[in-house]
């Protein structure tokens, strides 16, 4: 493998690992503050608990998705220093105001947060959660502002070889970002729903802390449900900017070789690359169009019809991305939006109906399903990220142009298997920890300071 | 002041406070398995850089978005060119922060004790590599006509960028220990002076010799960017200075020397750099400066207003926290939250 070849290996690798715990920081920091401040105004100490057990479990994920951030922020200078040349002007910034204002927002209001239990008032204390929670969702919007430019780049005059910036506005104000942005952090907050409620149905099962976990669950289906029925909403309006900024994108994803007006959406393709030909379809006729257009007619552009226009525009060269990567990771991510839909509602009804979770449909197979937001986080970014393919910045740069020509191939291939091995390392004491957390449940509750302990009622019950 | 030489400030600022503030606690990591008898000690020792560990680190972090953001090419060429190093940084700060987070989360010794030598490596290997790194700002390292770093990984392991390693490191250690004396009590505040006495000479003469050397290896008589007037002697007279406040155990004044001593040893050497931000030993004409390697003035623009605008209130909330978490930290169980 070339040095190009391996950097984007080694790319992928660190941020498919870093993004599998960023999602959950930036849910159950929100479900974590929204304990507290039950804590807070009620003065109900099961919430104290909640606020304690949950945060636990959030902050040994936390420090991954720290320690992995920091290699992201360093690795487009090693690996990809023509890129960072090339865009720095426009793409820094947004790093940097991320660094500024978002990493020490959300890194000194939590260490304030772990170690001021004693040490600040009530209300303080909850204001630091909020404040670390609003870092962390803060971080993706500047990141994302990074990442739409890649996607869709506005704001930007080409001067003496070099992207510069011409509009800082014009740069927040993509729209690409304003779908993007939601769409991720949204995600986010159903990772951590659904953390929270395959964690909660597993004690409930067991008939273990039920008061605790109920309202641990309730609070969750509610979350879970406005953020997984946001997500769909907004991932809707995603597509058809897609179809609108990166048509190249839509059309792997649908596996859609010639231009349809009416376009017809894919159920099952099973299609040859080389030959860009279905092998076998099922189609949806002028469905696609209805997503991309909401209304039955409008035209969709093929793969073919798009590469013979890209070499008009940028020279010769093969404008596809990997046809089988997008078609997948699209279907995968949006087949498992919908099954969490579908699950978040089940969720929710024994918390409107105040039925006994313990009975809920399914219930036992609910901690499996925290499985499913991290599948499809994971494969929505590499959708994103694939089906931009072959560019580095969408129409300005291309990834093959974009690595650092004095970094020896043999340097990436060592800095990639140590950087596998050690976040497997990682990994594997991360998943450990979080296992023993969560299934031993909190810790028993402390007494309070005028020695009445909680009530923890042995049943679960019907709460209106 | 152009916009150009007030992003390098800024940078320069960004890049000390990194070494003061994650300089103690770098010191705090290596002293761990050495000043720790039982475990308590040692979660007394990591439980007084619990709070602030993870805010010290994001100096770096946003000395590196500042860089990428105003000097893109200065980012672009360091990092690819400085790839090993930086790799080695990066994989201690890995498993370092993580090891603080999850040290204490279980009882098993072998589990503790490992995390206990990933907090010892992760904070000795950047301590040692920050000052072979910037010494090799200063020295030049082989950048060709296109700004591209052409010297391998062994030619920054030249003795006087070594020389520069073990002064951050010492120094570092020395600031540790004092941090430790100042946040402790007992028998493990007074075990603490004792390594700051130890660790207090071996620093002056490392840092002594670095200085004699900087003249030889550097060009800093001939090329004068801007007149540093007396703060190359800053380092030396302070660190002078804390050695007497160490010998009368009056830790407080000793660490305040020894931050300023660090204060002014790299104040030093940006003074060195300016107006370039890496040193061609190939050619001067190579070197990059605050202008060849720059974004352009609307980006610059940009991003100065909004730092006046945030950097304030970061400085603030942080400074805030170190208030809060003023006292020594005791043994008692329920304070140590790692």
């Amino acid at each position: 493998m070339d040095v190009v070849a391996l950097s984007r290996w080694q790319f992928a690798i660190t941020s498919v690992y870093h993004f599998f715990f960023v999602p959950l920081t930036l849910g159950l920091s929100v479900l974590v503050a929204m304990m507290e401040t039950m804590y807070v105004r009620t003065g109900n100490a099961t919430y104290k608990r909640m606020t304690k057990f949950w945060g636990n479990l959030f902050l040994i994920n936390f420090a991954m998705g720290v320690v992995t951030g920091i290699v992201m922020e360093f690795q487009f200078g090693m690996n990809w220093a023509r890129y960072s040349a090339f865009v720095g002007d426009i793409f820094g910034a947004p790093l940097a105001i991320e660094a500024l204002l978002a990493f020490f927002l959300e890194s000194v209001f939590l260490g304030v947060w772990i170690f001021g239990w004693e040490k600040l008032s009530k209300g303080m204390h909850l204001a630091a959660i909020w404040l670390a929670a609003l870092g962390a969702n803060i971080s993706a919007l500047w990141i994302l502002t990074a990442n739409s430019f890649m996607q869709h780049p506005v704001g930007f005059a080409v001067e003496n070889g070099r992207a510069v910036m011409t509009d800082f506005w014009a740069l927040l104000g993509n729209p690409y970002l304003w779908t993007q942005f939601p769409h991720t952090v949204l995600s986010g907050f159903t990772t951590g729903a659904f953390f929270v409620l395959g964690i909660s149905a597993y004690h409930l099962v067991r008939r273990r802390e039920v008061d605790f976990f109920r309202r641990s669950f309730q609070m969750a289906s509610v979350f879970g449900v406005i953020a997984i029925f946001l997500v769909i909403l907004v991932g809707h309006s995603q597509a058809q900017r897609m179809v609108q900024f990166q048509p190249m994108k839509m059309a792997s994803a649908e596996a859609l070789w010639e231009s349809e007006d009416p376009a017809s959406f894919s159920l099952f393709t099973v299609g040859d690359e080389k030959r860009r030909a279905d092998v076998f379809a099922i189609r949806i006729p002028a469905l696609l169009s209805v997503l991309a257009y909401n209304q039955p007619t409008g035209l969709v552009k093929g793969i073919n019809n798009l590469q013979a226009e890209y070499e008009q525009q940028y020279g010769p060269g093969n404008y596809v991305p990997s046809v089988i990567t997008a078609y997948w990771s699209f279907r995968i991510m949006v087949g498992t939006g919908f099954l969490m839909m579908a699950l978040a509602l089940l969720a929710l009804y024994p918390t409107l109906r105040g039925r006994p979770i313990s009975q809920m449909p399914l219930v036992k197979f609910f901690p499996w399903v925290i499985a499913l937001p991290y599948i499809a986080n994971t494969v929505g970014w590499i959708f994103t990220e694939m089906g931009r393919q072959p560019w580095v910045v969408m129409g300005l740069m291309k990834t093959e142009d974009a690595y650092s020509p004095n970094v020896p191939a043999g340097a990436v291939l060592l800095t990639l298997i140590v950087f596998t091995l050690v976040y497997a390392g990682l990994m594997a004491a991360d998943v450990y920890l979080l296992r023993k957390f969560a299934k031993a449940g909190p810790p028993a509750p402390e007494s309070d300071k005028d020695g009445k302990a909680e009530q923890t009622p042995e049943f679960e019950t019907a709460v209106p | 002041m152009d916009l150009n030489t007030l992003w390098f400030l800024l940078i320069a600022i960004l890049y000390i406070g990194y070494f003061v503030l994650e300089g103690f606690d770098f010191g705090v990591g290596i002293l761990l398995p050495f000043l720790g008898k039982n475990d308590t000690q040692r979660r007394t020792i990591i439980n007084t850089i619990g709070p602030h560990w993870d805010g010290n680190e994001v100096w770096l972090i946003t000395a590196g978005g500042a860089t990428f953001a105003a000097f893109p090419q200065w980012y672009a060429t360091l990092f690819s060119g400085f790839y090993l190093p930086l790799f080695l940084i990066l994989l201690a700060l890995i498993v370092r922060g993580v090891a603080f987070e999850f040290r204490s989360k279980d009882e098993h010794p072998l589990w503790r004790k490992s995390w206990d030598w990933a907090i010892f490596g992760g904070s000795l290997v950047p301590s040692f590599l920050w000052g072979v790194a910037f010494t090799n700002f200063i020295r030049g390292v082989p950048i060709d006509g296109n700004f591209v770093y052409v010297g391998g990984f062994f030619n920054l392991l030249n003795p006087y960028a070594l020389l520069g390693g073990v002064v951050s490191l010492l120094g570092f250690i020395l600031l540790g220990a004092l941090f430790l004396a100042l946040k402790t009590t007992g028998e493990l505040a007074t075990a603490a002076e004792t390594v700051a006495r130890r660790a207090w000479a071996p620093a002056g003469v490392a840092l002594l010799a670095y200085v004699i050397a900087t003249y030889f290896f550097t060009d800093v008589l001939k090329q004068l960017g801007v007149n540093p007037g007396p703060v190359p002697l800053g380092a030396p007279i302070f660190l002078l200075v804390a050695g007497y406040f160490i010998y009368n155990r009056r830790s407080g004044w000793a660490f305040t020397m020894t931050v300023l001593a660090v204060v002014s040893a790299v104040a030093t050497i940006f003074m060195i750099l300016y107006p370039r931000v890496l040193v061609s030993s190939i050619d001067p004409a190579y070197s990059l400066t605050i202008y060849n390697a720059a974004s352009g003035q609307y980006t610059l623009r940009t991003m100065t207003i909004i730092t006046l605008i945030f950097l304030p209130f970061v400085l603030a909330y942080q400074a805030w926290a170190y208030w809060v978490f003023r006292k020594r930290v005791g043994s008692k169980a329920e304070e140590l939250h790692y």
